[in-house]
Parts: structure tokens; C-alpha cells; sequence
């Protein structure tokens, strides 16, 4: 059967995790290896470390990070940010990652993702997008060359002159096994996913898609899987600040009849 | 001391450090040594099965497999590495499997996503039991990656058994063995608990082997 995936994603700075609100307030909420630990312990499908100022100033990622959460988390572990080159992704998957995402790097050179693809897999290519609607009166895709969404680059800062649906489907065709989706309106904002962003990806590629940016309620992640047919629902400040349990979504996603694994503890 | 199969693609520190943290005495061989000390292998996979496939044989890893299954010495098969046991491979049409089971690897049919990237729960054949599963309850969930399946040929091999299976499009085989060899689809590393769990009983297998 296919099931949603539930992602705590932890912005790590400098070997600390911290959370942003639209990506500029940062405030410090602890050591990601405890924190992924606790997650998969709370039932998390999986973790997704994000290197939030690597992108911007070139700081490599956190090696040490991702070899000691290895040692304790047998979940499937995403890291991003910063990851330029082939090698930065080996480093990161023989310290113990089992998926690199990029962004910037992808959008500044779309080889790097069939690169890395030719060389571990597409299963460990996860292409991160940061999309942002236009501001144009015409949300309709593609109508007379205007996109919905533009993506944007350097942690939400740069923006590229591409359209989200159309890097969506070039980087599913360079070999990227899955999509990060970031809605830049709604990140830190508590009103949950951009669900049409989402149909329109879901629409539009067919490689799984992870689901991130707005969620505020457990009804949120609820729409992310059945309206936006999300593949996996990513949160942040909702897990973070305890606000809902990993255990408490997964009660409800099943409830509607979103197939989800059941939490280690009912076995 | 139990043997984790270095060929350079794909994490291989997952498999490695999975069976370290279940207590088991592991180390990575990147080169064809002899097998002496060693009552364990584990040929860990991610990536294509012809790249894999022709890695293990540049590495000379096909004769050390080939040894171990010989002396009997419980061999582990994940992802890929299970893969690569068989004969061929829709994926790689060309490139020849090392053949220790009969059938073929064939692309995963049905209306769902590939690469089925998901936990997916595991349906045990009615009857069979594995060594691998002890005290690891009924229909566990574990981690998946892969968009090919194995299609083993249990008419010509009657010695291979599949032991679980799960649902994506259509039955998809999990879990088979055949004597001391074992072959996973899902990935044990990553599947917290019931993941670790197997590991673990693999790992007194070799001990009780050694």
C-alpha cells in the first residue's frame, strides 16, 4: 500500500538546530543528533537535516553532525544545504546520509543533479525547491509564458527567473528520486501548505514529492496528503515547540484514511 | 566478525554502523581477503544493478561470495546486493547477476510512484518462518527504496523460499532465503526497530555459526 511519510525537518546552524520564520528569525532549539533521536523514538518516518546559512556563505555542511546521528538513528536521514558537488554528497552519504538534497546548486548547475544521480542513485537525489507565487494577476500556469510560481535560491533570497512546475519536471528528467517543496508564502506563517502548488506538482511529476512550508495544524498536514497528494508531510516549528505529537498526526491522518506506519510502540 | 561488502557505491556506513550498534562485531572489506575470522557477510546496495553488479566483480567480490556460500557462512543480501543474487535484471538487461538464486529482477507494475520510497508493511508467507524475524511481531512495517523486484523462479530453485512480501502496485517480494543465504528488498539499517532487530538476528546467526 502506499503511505505518507511524517518529516520533522531541523535547520542546523553551526551544529545547532535552529528554526526560522520566513527564514530570518533564528531562534536556538538544541542538538539535532537528541533531537533526531527523540523524533525517531516519537515515530518520525524520517529526518531531514537542513544547513541553513551553508548555501549563502559557503560554509561546508556538518560532517560530525551526520556521522554521530548515525550511530543512534536508523530512520532514513536527508541533509541540505550547501552541497555543491559530488563529493560533498559523498562525504555526507559515507557519513551516514542516505539522501543529499540541493538547491542552489542544482538551479546555478542542473548537471550536478544527474551527476550525482549517475553516481549513488536517484534514490538519494532530492532536489529542494523554494517557490514563491508571483506577483501577477494571472496564477493560471504557463498562460502566455507567466508562471504561478517562481523558484527562488540562497535560502529564499534570490530570486531565479524560473518557474517551480517547470524546474519540478527538469529536475525530475535529470535524475532527482524525489522533491522538496517549500511554499515561501506560507513558510513560518502557521497557515498551512500552498495546495496548489502541490496539486500542480503532483500533476506534474511523477517522482515523490515531500510536502513543506505553512503548517500551523494537524489539519494542515491532513490536506497536504489528501488535496495536495503529498508523498511526505515535512514540519518544523509545529514539532519543534510541541505543539502537536508525531504520534497525535499520524492518529488523525489514519482517521481520514491516509495509510501512515504505525508508531514502533504498537508492536 | 561479520564482513560488510565494500565495492564504493552507495552508504555503506548504514549497514555498518546498524550492525555495530546491535552488537555486532563488524568490519568493511574493500578488497577480495580470505575469509578467514569471518562468520558473517553482509552485501549491503544502493544504485543500478549492472553498476553494482559489475562493481562486485571488478573488486573480485563474486569469488568471496561464491567461498562464503560454499563454507556455508550466513550471507545477507540488502537492497541491490539482494538483487544482484539473481540471474538478470530488467534494469540492466546486459549485465549477468551472480545467479545464486534462479529468477530475474523485474520493474515493479501497477498504478503507484516509482521508486517506491516508503515504510510498507510486510505480509509473511502463511507458514514460513525465518531466523531472521525472531520476536519481531506479525505485519512490521519497514523502510523501502527501489522501483525493480525480485521475481524469484521457486519452480527451478526449489530450495529458494520467498518469506515475506508487501503491497505497492501489485505483491511485491520482500524477503526470501534459501539455505544461509538471506536477501532483504527493504533496507533493515533503516528501519528503526524491527530493522535493528533483524540485524540483531543476524548477527547471532554468525555468532552461533563462528
Amino acid at each position: 500500500m502506499q503511505s505518507v511519510r511524517i518529516i520533522p525537518c531541523l535547520d542546523v546552524d553551526q551544529g545547532r538546530v535552529v528554526k526560522g520564520v520566513n527564514f530570518i528569525n533564528i531562534r536556538d532549539a538544541g542538538d539535532p543528533v537528541e533531537l533526531a533521536k527523540i523524533y525517531d523514538q516519537a515515530g518520525a518516518d524520517e529526518i531531514v537535516f537542513l544547513d541553513i546559512t551553508a548555501s549563502s556563505d559557503g560554509r561546508s555542511t556538518m560532517i560530525d553532525v551526520v556521522e554521530n546521528t548515525a550511530k543512534e538513528v536508523f530512520i532514513p536521514l536527508t541533509v541540505g544545504g550547501g552541497v555543491r558537488s559530488v563529493e560533498d554528497a559523498r562525504k555526507l552519504l559515507r557519513a551516514g546520509a542516505d539522501k543529499v538534497s540541493i538547491n542552489t546548486a542544482a538551479i546555478e548547475r542542473p548537471e550536478l543533479v544527474s551527476e550525482i544521480s549517475a553516481e549513488f542513485g536517484a534514490q538519494c537525489v532530492v532536489v529542494a525547491i523554494d517557490a514563491r507565487r508571483c506577483d501577477t494577476s494571472s496564477n493560471v500556469l504557463n498562460k502566455e509564458g507567466v508562471y504561478a510560481w517562481e523558484v527562488f535560491t540562497h535560502g529564499g533570497r534570490e530570486p531565479t527567473g524560473i518557474g517551480a512546475i517547470d524546474w519540478a519536471k527538469r529536475a525530475s528528467e535529470l535524475g532527482a528520486g524525489e522533491l522538496l517543496v517549500t511554499s515561501m508564502d506560507r513558510d513560518g506563517t502557521a497557515q498551512g501548505y500552498d495546495i496548489e502548488l502541490l496539486q500542480e506538482m503532483s500533476q506534474n511529476v511523477a517522482i515523490p514529492l515531500i510536502a513543506s512550508g505553512g503548517v500551523g495544524s494537524i489539519d494542515h498536514l491532513i490536506e497536504g496528503a489528501i488535496s495536495g497528494k503529498a508523498d511526505a508531510l515535512l514540519a518544523a516549528t509545529i514539532f519543534h515547540f510541541g505543539i502537536i505529537s508525531i504520534a497525535e498526526v499520524k492518529k488523525a491522518l489514519k482517521e481520514n484514511g491516509v495509510s501512515v506506519r504505525p508508531l514502533q510502540d504498537d508492536h | 566478525m561479520i564482513g560488510v561488502l565494500d565495492y564504493g557505491i552507495g552508504n555503506l556506513a548504514s549497514a555498518y554502523k546498524a550492525l555495530v550498534k546491535v552488537g555486532g562485531d563488524a568490519k568493511l572489506i574493500a578488497s577480495s581477503e580470505s575469509l578467514d575470522g569471518f562468520d558473517g557477510l553482509v552485501l549491503p546496495g544502493v544504485g543500478a544493478f549492472g553498476s553494482c553488479v559489475n562493481a562486485i566483480r571488478e573488486v573480485g567480490f563474486d569469488k568471496l561470495i561464491m567461498s562464503a556460500v560454499e563454507k556455508e557462512i550466513p550471507f545477507l543480501g540488502i537492497c541491490i546486493g539482494m538483487q544482484v543474487l539473481f540471474e538478470n535484471s530488467q534494469e540492466d538487461p546486459l549485465a549477468e547477476g551472480l545467479g545464486l538464486f534462479k529468477g530475474s529482477i523485474e520493474k515493479i507494475t501497477g498504478d503507484v510512484k516509482l521508486p517506491q520510497m516508503q515504510w510498507n508493511e510486510l505480509d509473511f508467507e502463511k507458514g514460513r518462518t525465518s531466523e531472521l524475524l525472531k520476536g519481531i511481531g506479525a505485519q512490521p512495517w519497514v523502510y523501502f527504496v527501489h522501483s525493480y523486484a525480485a521475481v524469484p523462479d521457486t519452480n527451478r530453485d526449489l530450495d529458494l523460499k520467498v518469506v515475506a512480501t508487501c503491497q505497492y502496485g501489485n505483491e511485491v517480494v520482500a524477503m526470501v532465503e534459501k539455505n544461509q543465504i538471506y536477501g532483504v528488498q527493504f533496507h533493515p539499517e533503516k528501519s528503526g526497530k524491527v530493522g535493528l532487530k533483524l540485524l540483531s538476528n543476524f548477527v547471532e546467526l554468525c555468532e552461533a555459526n563462528s
